[in-house]
């Protein structure tokens, strides 16, 4: 079962907040690519740090070994949100892709006055420094789209180009993991994440 | 044509545990094990029997009678679970079983959701059984039939030990064949077997002491274990469980030719270990938690006088502590052998805000909380349990935790040494009858002077929302029983028990001050359903907001600390964000009457 030829690799880390639907992100490329005959191995956040806390989704499309990147082993970073962008980001690689949601989630720590939240301007120009970026408020568009809690599809279309993972699968898997009222919305974010990276 | 599926790791146990044909699953909620009941408990088509116990402890036993019926049966759990189920556990290792029987124990390296990270391998050396460790989600579900035919074979309960990164990492799994028939149970009157008078539990010692060496021989040769030799390679890697795949992906990475190999199954293979030793120079050894591994290769090593350097935990190549991955192989590789590997990149500059995980917008726990804070002042002693309200410990009414069930032992332990600061503890409704219910019971017996807050959320939260027994529905979604707090209570004597809306803070508030006016030991219920299983239930509240026109900015509403409440600096006014669930404790905070509910 293992190595099958000519397998694209790719490893693909999703960060985020609890509650924005990184695991629904990672659901929808694992079963593209399953579908699609390449082997993929994931890990997921779950219990405590779910609860509004700082999340992390490991995705290896084409490995049969372990589901955990290694450091500075990602080749992808999608951010869901952009403070968690930099809080993993020595799992990317040196020149690796990253897309960021620009949109940033006030952490409690913040808002009771016991830390402060990064410019977010500033956050971007570090990233551009040593990384591919491609940044951009995936809330409005998903708002866009006809619901903001599309977010995490808008930014599965955002990274859906890169991925060795045809746009089919992709799209059939949103409509298969989404709730079947909110397909039509889901779709259209899809494809509005991943034409404003093709455009950009 | 083979099917391959999408599967979280505890699906694809679930889905093993269904392949090796199950007939009784019981188990107590604990991340990182809690999806395999749940799993198998939302399946239409079900043909086995399944439920959450109120513990481990009841939830083994129930499989224990299961199995000596002569079916196959499996009880789930975490590492610490099996604490509270040592009991039978210890000696169920004496009596064996007829129908096999596979005790699932999720390990948590790293504490990701834990109060410690305790090694279940040593429990399965302790008890003298066997221990299957898988490396890959699919092989989790391949292992498991075999694991019922072993222990059928030995009449031996086995360990079966996943760690978070199976349970929770998700992977393609090729699917097997669910077998449809069954046996029927039938319970033969074995005495000497199932009774373990001293007599009896002797016999049963020399029994399970004698086939240790059978057992063992069979294990190394099955498909868990294997050993490449590479000729000319002067080390060897013993990987053991998930740690052998980083330490394979490491080496492939790096070219680097050693012999490897890759253990699964407990007691260790000793003919494999052996054949290693004879080739090499230098073992690495790489498993999670604790040199379980190592400790018996260094035996056999010195057994057979072999003089290869074993290197591992206890000379601290590798840690003892957290999780392991490619990088932990790397630096281990990298201090035996001066080796030039490439470190990890500088970080950058930046200065982040953390973002531990908080009770959700409009959780009761939070409100509940503010009342007792209130009440009982910064001078009282607050124990507690294990659930989201350990959480509460931003409240500042967390001030203990150690393991399920002890919030009000502790408390009455506290109230024993005769501290005479006022001591309120806290449980949720399930811990509470995990164990806390004999806690309270003591408490009240021994009369001791505290008060005991049971957080009402009407269901096991933390874990993923599983029913318990004060619910009045079961694990698949049967009605039953809804068992009441208060009666409870009651009936073990309290002599003050008071149900109280914790949405509503001057009534619970008052309820706080009879409580802690009261001589003896009173309990509080704070009953309001956990945000995110109301509203799966349908509960709809309408939302809050604040008029900026009233809002004074005195951030007392920030203080409360609910995620939904921000505040703009700039205009010196609290918001409140689309995550507000409405329970309205904000407004009742805010003294300038600034919150209000949204108009529509
Ligand atoms: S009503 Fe207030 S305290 Fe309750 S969830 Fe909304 S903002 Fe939070
Ligand atoms: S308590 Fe009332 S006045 Fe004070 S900040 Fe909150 S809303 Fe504004």
């Amino acid at each position: 079962m293992s190595g099958r030829a000519g397998e694209k690799k790719l490893d693909l880390l999703i960060t985020g907040v609890g509650g924005q639907g990184a695991i629904l992100a990672s659901d929808i490329i694992g079963k593209a690519a399953v579908v699609s005959g390449l082997s993929i191995r994931a890990a997921e956040t779950h219990g405590m740090a779910q609860r509004g806390g700082s999340v992390v989704n490991h995705i290896r499309l084409g490995t049969d070994l372990g589901s955990m990147i290694p450091k500075k082993g990602a080749d992808i970073m999608l951010a869901l949100e952009p403070m968690e962008a930099v809080r993993y980001l020595d799992f990317l690689k040196d020149g690796g892709v990253i897309i960021v949601n620009t949109h940033p989630i006030i952490p409690v720590s913040v808002s009771s006055g016991l830390a402060k939240y990064p410019d977010v301007e500033e956050i971007l120009d570090a990233l551009s420094e040593k990384y591919l970026l491609k940044a951009f408020n995936a809330d409005e568009l998903a708002y866009e789209a006809g619901s903001r809690f599309a977010m995490n599809v808008v930014m599965v279309g955002a990274v859906s180009g890169y991925l060795p993972v045809p746009k089919e699968a992709l799209l059939e898997s949103v409509k298969a993991l989404v709730p079947q009222k909110t397909i039509e919305i889901n779709v259209r974010a899809f494809e509005i994440g991943r034409r404003n990276i093709e455009e950009s | 044509m083979t099917t391959r599926e999408y599967m979280l790791g505890n699906a694809a146990i679930a889905r093993g545990l269904l392949e090796g044909g199950v007939q009784v699953i019981a188990g107590y909620p604990g991340t990182p094990s809690s999806e395999i009941i749940d799993t198998l408990a939302s399946r239409r088509d079900r043909d086995y029997h399944i439920e959450w116990s109120v513990n481990e402890k009841v939830a083994m036993e129930v499989a224990v009678g299961a199995a000596w019926s002569g079916v196959r049966s499996a009880v789930t759990m975490k590492h610490v679970g099996l604490n509270v189920a040592a009991d039978p556990f210890m000696t169920l290792t004496y009596t064996g079983t007829k129908g096999g029987l596979i005790v699932i124990v999720a390990d948590d390296p790293s504490c990701h959701s834990s109060q410690n990270e305790q090694d279940t391998r040593r429990y399965a050396q302790f008890a003298l059984l066997p221990c299957f460790d898988p490396s890959t989600p699919q092989e989790a579900k391949d292992m498991l039939p075999y694991a019922f035919e072993f222990s059928e074979k030995f009449e031996v309960p086995v360990i079966f030990r996943p760690t978070t990164r199976i349970s929770h990492g998700k992977s393609d799994i090729e699917l097997g064949e669910i077998p449809v028939k069954k046996p029927a149970p039938h319970f033969e009157k074995l005495l000497d077997r199932w009774v373990m008078l001293p007599k009896n539990a002797r016999a049963r010692h020399t029994q399970i002491l004698s086939i240790q060496q059978p057992m063992e021989d069979a294990l190394a040769e099955s498909p868990w274990n294997s050993l490449e030799l590479k000729s000319g390679a002067k080390l060897g890697v013993i990987g053991a469980g998930i740690a052998s795949v980083y330490a394979k992906e490491a080496l492939q990475e790096l070219g680097l030719e050693a012999s490897f190999l890759k253990i699964g199954t407990y007691p260790v293979p000793k003919k494999l270990i052996l054949k290693l030793l004879e080739t090499v120079e230098t073992v690495l050894i790489f498993e999670e938690l604790e040199p379980v591994v190592e400790e018996q290769v260094k035996m056999i090593a010195q057994e057979s006088g072999i003089l290869a350097s074993i290197l591992g935990k206890t000379s601290a190549y590798v840690s003892r502590e957290g999780e392991l991955d490619i990088s932990a192989f790397l630096d281990a590789l990298k201090k035996a052998f001066d080796l030039d590997i490439e470190s990890d990149s500088e970080k950058l500059s930046l200065e982040l805000a953390p973002r531990p995980p908080a009770l959700c917008a409009g959780c009761s726990h939070r409100a509940t909380f503010y009342s007792m804070k209130k009440v009982f002042g910064n001078d009282a002693i607050y124990p507690s349990d294990i659930g989201c309200y350990t959480l509460g410990i931003q409240s500042g009414t967390v001030e203990t935790t150690l393991c399920m069930g002890s919030s009000i032992s502790i408390a009455s332990g506290l109230y024993h040494a005769g501290e005479k600061r006022p001591i309120c503890c806290s449980i949720g409704d399930s811990t509470f009858f995990h164990t806390g219910m004999n806690s309270l019971l003591n408490a009240v017996f021994n009369k001791a002077n505290i008060t005991v807050t049971i957080l009402d959320n009407r269901i096991t939260a933390m874990t993923g929302h599983q029913p318990n027994p004060g619910v009045g529905y079961t694990v698949t979604g049967e009605p039953t029983v809804e068992v009441s707090l208060a009666e409870l209570c009651k009936a073990m004597g309290v002599g003050s028990v008071t149900v109280v809306d914790p949405y509503k803070l001057e009534e619970t508030q008052k309820a706080f001050k009879t409580a802690k006016d009261f001589e003896g030991t009173s309990v509080i219920i704070a009953k309001q359903p956990c945000v995110i299983s109301g509203k799966r239930a349908g509960i709809r509240r309408v939302p809050y907001t604040v008029d900026p026109e009233k809002c004074e900015g005195c951030k007392q509403c920030i203080k409360f600390g609910c995620p939904a409440i921000e505040f703009d600096e700039e205009n010196k006014c609290a918001i409140i964000t689309s995550l507000c669930s409405g329970c309205g404790v904000c407004a009742q905070i805010c003294k300038f009457e600034a919150i209000t509910e949204v108009k529509r």
